[in-house]
């Protein structure tokens, strides 16, 4: 691939990027969140049609417009949810001979079920894959699952294999069980892999090269030698640039308000997870993608089922069965997905600002106190500068950073005692983000217990007074913010042990 | 409302505008074809009574229904559950000789009973509302019949087992079925539930779960315990409609009240947009009735046959539905 460039409204998603690779090579590609790996295979596998510059195969120039382009060129790309790419009614025998029972049936509406389970079990035999056919495939785990779509796509004469975090979602023998796979493939048939993960150890056991990407551009192609070290890695992903310059205020902070400890929850993506938030502080839980921060905040907000643990406020043990119950023991979240979790878009503004507390508004027999009510959006919306034709206004007419403070702004008027923020600043423009950074901020001033969880390490550092980091369910550092480098946070996040 | 939604209302949308105001324009428009071609027959203060009461217990089964939808429900049992009211009322009073002030209250909380059955299916079961519902269709409708011994119930017959019966069914309860009380009955329940959704914290919270049920969960409102709270109400309207089809027949027939939990459901979703509501609501219920009462009424005055208005009905339900969906998807 050379010079290739996509741009998306507003930013630039890629920008005259180089990448070349030989088959039976496995390569591995690197970056922070946004660097812009995803967007990369995309364009190879044909799914971001508006690419420019060129892509070689043999030395023979492509244009890669389309999925099925890159299909018959024979490249396939796996995708990270692979529920989205098999019919969980089907059986895997269909599953991985589906291409030939679209395009390959040539007039025949009759299928062959033993010439289909036959070829079916041979390709899971090259693979060494050990799965019965005729199973369906909504009864196989998740490893299985990935399984059948590598299957499926080694069928339609693979040359370039990606695969995109497929180690996020198994467990250690699972991974091991993938590695091997993938080895086989690489050796035996030639198939060069891209293996795009943010587990940097695992890159070490499997890829031959690296390939490091940030902002859009290769930063460093590496052979994966004995010289090259996880910290070289998270520089080069890291480079030198600090985007947030926020002026951080120190606040008074107090007592002990919030406590955990020894938290599991009953799905295995929390695991003996404690922590401390003092009054006033703001506490930095980071992580990648996937690491158990979202998980953690439910669990400790009542949405997720809590296997073990303790939860301690100012001193209290709380017992939070559900969000009602949180709710009610001032405990406030901002979940991760805005439109789904947090508001309700087809709901004016006042309605969602009160959505949390409306019980503040009601006098005798229930009855909202309409013009209480109102008076309070007003306040809201002016405090933090929602912009908003009216407080009547439907909320799926503002913009997401305008949604966002009001996801925020519903918990301002509960006055709780600890406010957990889960990527508060996700899909949100950089005034926005100012104005969020701003209310944070604001909240600690008045003494509250914040949470802030995300995995955009230069946020972390930008507001946060102490930092957690998590590492596939479990707390693996604590560092203050004052002391802390992106490098090391970095370093902790992937799995890195010193 | 009206004040605050035009405020909020995004600029120069003709679909948009038609969405908001299609059904009462409908019903206006409705209203005054047949006033111009009947003035004589259709335009009488006796012809306004009869639509009133024609309408009224489909307006108030639709209640019931508007609050179950309204927290993001379904109810295909409604019909079902209502003769089966029905047939409690009757027996109480005609079995077991009961005062009417006793039969009605007991059998309306009974109604509530079974309606905690699909409670259970739908909150801890997890059943979709609409399969769930179904199962509870047939069920109730075995039920009743097993119950009334597999035929209608009224005074003077005899029961299943040969006793004789000695309840007699007063007048009083026969006067609840005629207009004007039916008629008051619903203009009540239609106020009353109106403000209960619009303006109290339970209406706004049962809107809320209905909008988004894992925002509102998120929100600390505990939403199965408002979804019972919701089905519950919804139970004592449907009952209550039930009561009512047993009184103006004076009996419990078989599945006596099936006839009315279709036609419920089509007056919810005929005013859901009334209004720029956009979503169920009790006035837009009572106006999505009106209209199918007021078209089944003139249309029979022009000699349309009685077998006919089915396909009527079906085309305004069609066009209600299109311009509620057709302009909610141009605007988001």
């Amino acid at each position: 691939m050379k010079g290739i460039s996509i741009e998306f409204p507003g930013v630039k998603a890629l920008s005259g990027v180089d990448f070349s690779m030989k088959s039976g090579e496995i390569r591995a590609v690197v970056g922070a969140n946004g660097a812009g790996k995803s967007t990369l295979m995309k364009v190879l596998a044909g799914a971001n049609a508006g690419y420019t510059g060129s892509i070689l195969i043999d030395g023979e120039t492509r244009e890669i417009r389309e999925p099925r382009t890159a299909k018959m060129l024979g490249i396939e790309l796996v995708y990270q949810e692979v529920d989205t790419a098999l019919f969980p009614y089907l059986s895997v025998a269909e599953n991985i001979m589906f291409n030939s029972l679209v395009t390959g049936m040539k007039g025949r509406s009759i299928i062959r079920w033993g010439r289909m389970r036959k070829s079916a079990r041979e390709i899971l035999g090259r693979l060494h894959m050990d799965i019965d056919v005729s199973r369906k495939v909504s009864s196989l785990t998740l490893a299985e699952k990935q399984m059948v779509l590598i299957a499926r796509a080694v069928r339609e004469r693979c040359r370039f294999l990606i695969l995109d975090e497929p180690t996020a979602p198994l467990s250690m023998g699972e991974v091991e069980e993938l590695f091997r796979i993938v080895r086989d493939l690489a050796e035996k048939e030639g198939v060069g892999v891209i293996f795009i993960s943010h587990r940097l150890p695992e890159l070490f056991q499997i890829c031959h090269s690296l390939t490091v990407m940030k902002d859009g551009t290769v930063v460093a192609n590496r052979i994966v030698d004995k010289d090259l070290s996880t910290r070289e890695i998270v520089n080069l992903m890291l480079g030198r640039s600090f985007e947030e310059n926020f002026p951080k205020i120190p606040t008074a902070i107090g007592e002990v308000m919030f406590e955990a400890a020894n938290l599991f929850d009953e799905a295995g993506k929390v695991k003996n997870v404690s922590f401390t938030i003092r009054g006033g502080e703001i506490v930095g839980v980071c992580g990648l993608v996937g690491a158990g921060k979202t998980e953690l905040c439910k669990l400790l907000f009542g949405a997720n089922r809590m296997k073990s643990g303790k939860v301690r406020l100012k001193g209290k043990a709380l017992a939070i069965r559900s969000p009602t119950t949180a709710v009610r023991q001032k405990i406030a979240l901002v979940p991760e997905e805005r439109r789904k979790e947090g508001v309700l878009v087809t709901e004016p503004v006042y309605f969602n600002l009160s959505a949390a507390c409306l019980g503040k508004f009601c006098g005798r027999f229930s009855f909202v106190k309409k013009r209480l009510e109102i008076q309070n959006a007003k306040r809201l919306v002016s405090e933090l500068g929602i912009k908003t034709p009216s407080v009547y206004q439907r909320l799926k007419f503002l913009s997401g950073g305008n949604q966002q403070k009001v996801a925020v702004g519903k918990w301002l008027t509960s006055d709780s005692d600890v406010y957990m923020l889960d990527e508060p600043t996700k899909g949100v423009d950089v005034g926005a983000k100012r104005d969020i950074f701003q209310l944070i901020q604001g909240l600690a001033g008045k003494g509250k217990a914040v949470l802030y969880a995300s995995s955009e390490i230069n946020e972390i550092l930008a507001i946060t007074d102490r930092i957690y980091i998590m590492y596939n369910g479990s707390v693996v550092a604590e560092l203050p913010t004052g002391t802390a480098t992106e490098e090391e946070i970095l370093f902790y996040a992937t799995g890195g042990n010193k | 409302m009206s004040k605050a939604e035009a405020t909020a209302m995004p600029k120069g949308k003709a679909s948009d505008f038609l969405g908001k105001w299609a059904s009462l324009i409908a019903l206006v428009a409705v209203f005054a074809f047949f006033a111009l071609r009947m003035p004589k027959m259709f335009l009488t203060s006796s012809n306004m009574i009869t639509i009133l009461r024609s309408i009224s217990i489909t307006t108030i089964i639709g209640i019931g229904l508007t609050i179950t939808l309204a927290v993001g429900g379904f109810d295909l049992s409604s019909g079902s559950m209502a003769s089966m009211a029905g047939s409690l009322v009757i027996s109480f009073i005609v079995w077991y000789q009961m005062s009417m002030w006793l039969a009605i209250p007991l059998a309306l909380v009974l109604t509530m009973g079974l309606m905690m059955i699909t409670m259970l299916l739908i909150v801890k079961f997890k059943i979709p509302d609409l399969l769930a519902t179904l199962a509870m269709m047939f069920m109730l409708d075995g039920l009743s019949l097993t119950y009334s011994g597999g035929g209608a119930l009224s005074e003077g017959m005899p029961r299943p087992n040969g006793a004789d019966t000695l309840g007699k069914i007063s007048q009083t309860f026969k006067n609840m079925g005629q207009a004007p009380t039916i008629i008051i009955i619903m203009i009540v329940i239609v106020v009353v539930v109106h403000i209960f959704l619009t303006y109290t914290k339970y209406g706004r919270y049962i809107y809320a779960v209905g909008g988004n049920k894992e925002a509102a969960r998120l929100s600390g409102i505990p939403i199965y315990r408002y979804r019972v709270y919701a089905g519950l109400l919804a139970a004592a309207f449907i009952g209550l409609g039930g009561v009512l089809v047993a009184s103006r027949n004076m009996s419990a027939q078989i599945q006596g009240a099936a006839g009315y939990a279709m036609p419920a459901i089509s007056a919810v979703f005929i005013g859901r947009s009334v209004a720029g509501a956009g979503k169920p609501n009790a006035f837009g219920t009572f106006v999505g009735a009106s209209l199918v009462g007021i078209l089944e009424n003139g249309l029979i005055m022009m000699s349309v046959p009685y077998y006919s208005l089915n396909a009527v009905k079906g085309v305004v339900l069609a066009l209600a539905l299109a311009s509620t969906y057709y302009s909610s998807t141009s605007d988001n």
